[in-house]
């Protein structure tokens, strides 16, 4: 016999996101109940999920075309110019050598968002088809696009290091490109997805719960 | 492990059910658990909380160590550039006020936000929330502040700024003389403090004694 386990929906309560207290959900009389601990509006399952999620990847996924075709930066010495974009830059730490580094940043520039995008694409298409495939193996994928998402920040970092360091005018002088402002809006947008995920849909469909809020 | 469950929908009743896994719901019983030792869900194998020995102190003492270190990351320059008898340096807040004054606002403001402003209100939140605490002493708009310092966390990204130093360290190496000034030990400092501070942070023991204050 199937045995249906007991999370807080199914008690009728609901989990704080935020202090991580049981709230009864008969208690609230509001439409939006609020955390009797830290004030924070709460609900069952983040709402809206699987909808926000996909509208934040697709944006991400869109400017993660000009984030790699921009430069994004220019080194300019001694009047040449010379653009580097994200790949061009890693190709050039490559090729003088900086293994560690340049796999660092390939890692963090390019594997991760591309990484970030199809996992939670994966993620939010198995709950859409109602997957019941390994959820533990799931929601340590969730769990690890969540904590690896910072990362890609490093080449934003790097370039706003350049650009306030070198700055020697004719000798040599680093500025910033369009490509810059792209990457950045792919890193947060999808830090934004994976915040809008729920992996608690997750299980709610291998019980073969509906997900309505 | 601890924590029970899988549990049978009905027995609920007579069980002191506490906690719900933040990552796939299932309800846990609030068991004690050795000092030093994590909570992880059964099913999900998700963290439920960390049981510390002294957690606030240790992450008061951190949070202080913390705040410490961000004024010494602020004194000295990060890098130093040097290329033709000319030199140049960069301080910690250089890198967002480029980016405002070049026209990329958006890149000047995030960059200001993730390594500065973020992690120094972090510091500042743990402080102003742990150190009334310790004194028996209600901290102002704790629920607030809470919420406020577990929302910011993610954009403290001042652990990624580091490996960013040290990527574009190695980027001007090959083309000019660069040198470490004496902010980025600083900034290193900060950054474990930081981490150190969260890892050692149970949030069940920081609710506990504000819910026992507010009797």
């Amino acid at each position: 016999m199937k045995v249906r386990a007991l999370t807080a929906k199914n008690a009728g309560l609901i989990a704080c996101e935020s202090c991580h207290k049981l709230i009864d959900k008969g208690h609230s009389k509001t439409n939006e109940p609020i955390c009797p601990r830290c004030n924070a509006s709460v609900s069952q399952r983040k709402k809206d999920s699987l909808n926000r999620t996909w509208a934040l990847l697709v944006s991400a996924l869109v400017l993660y075309i000009p984030a790699n075709l921009f430069p994004i930066m220019t080194l300019i010495s001694f009047g040449k110019e010379s653009k580097e974009t994200i790949l061009s830059g890693i190709h050039q730490l490559f090729v003088s050598g900086q293994w560690v580094i340049a796999i660092v940043v390939l890692f963090a520039s390019v594997f991760v968002p591309i990484f970030k995008i199809i996992a939670l694409s994966f993620l939010v298409i198995s709950i859409h088809v109602g997957m019941s495939w390994q959820p533990v193996l799931r929601t340590r994928l969730y769990r690890f696009v969540e904590w690896i998402g910072r990362w890609s920040m490093i080449d934003i970092f790097m370039i706003s290091v350049l650009i306030a360091l070198v700055k020697l005018k004719e000798l040599a002088t680093v500025e910033a490109g369009p490509g810059a402002m792209a990457f950045a809006a792919v890193v947060i947008l999808t830090m934004f997805a994976s915040k809008a995920f729920d992996p608690r849909l997750i299980w709610d469909r291998l019980e073969g719960e509906d997900n309505g809020q | 492990m601890t924590g029970s469950g899988p549990l049978e929908a009905g027995n609920s009743s007579n069980m002191k059910v506490r906690l719900a896994c933040p990552e796939c719901d299932l309800l846990h019983e609030n068991q004690k658990i050795k000092t030093g030792h994590s909570s992880y869900c059964r099913r999900c194998g998700a963290i439920l909380f960390r049981g510390q020995k002294d957690s606030l102190d240790r992450t008061l003492a951190y949070a202080c160590t913390g705040l410490v270190f961000f004024l010494l990351a602020n004194i000295s320059p990060i890098l130093v550039f040097k290329m033709r008898g000319n030199l140049s340096a960069n301080q910690l807040v250089d890198g967002a006020l480029a980016f405002l004054s070049s026209g990329y606002w958006p890149l000047g403001i995030l960059v200001l936000f993730a390594s500065v402003i973020a992690p120094l209100m972090v510091l500042c939140f743990l402080v102003s929330i742990l150190l009334p605490l310790k004194y028996h002493r209600l901290p102002i708009f704790p629920e607030w502040q809470i919420r406020t310092l577990l929302a910011l966390r993610p954009w403290a990204m001042a652990e990624i700024f580091v490996i960013g130093i040290m990527v574009a360290f190695v980027k001007l190496r090959d083309f000019a003389d660069v040198g470490i000034g004496g902010s980025l030990v600083g900034i290193i400092c900060m950054v474990s403090a930081m981490v150190l501070a969260f890892l050692s942070l149970d949030h069940r023991e920081l609710w506990k004694r504000l819910e026992e204050l507010k009797k």
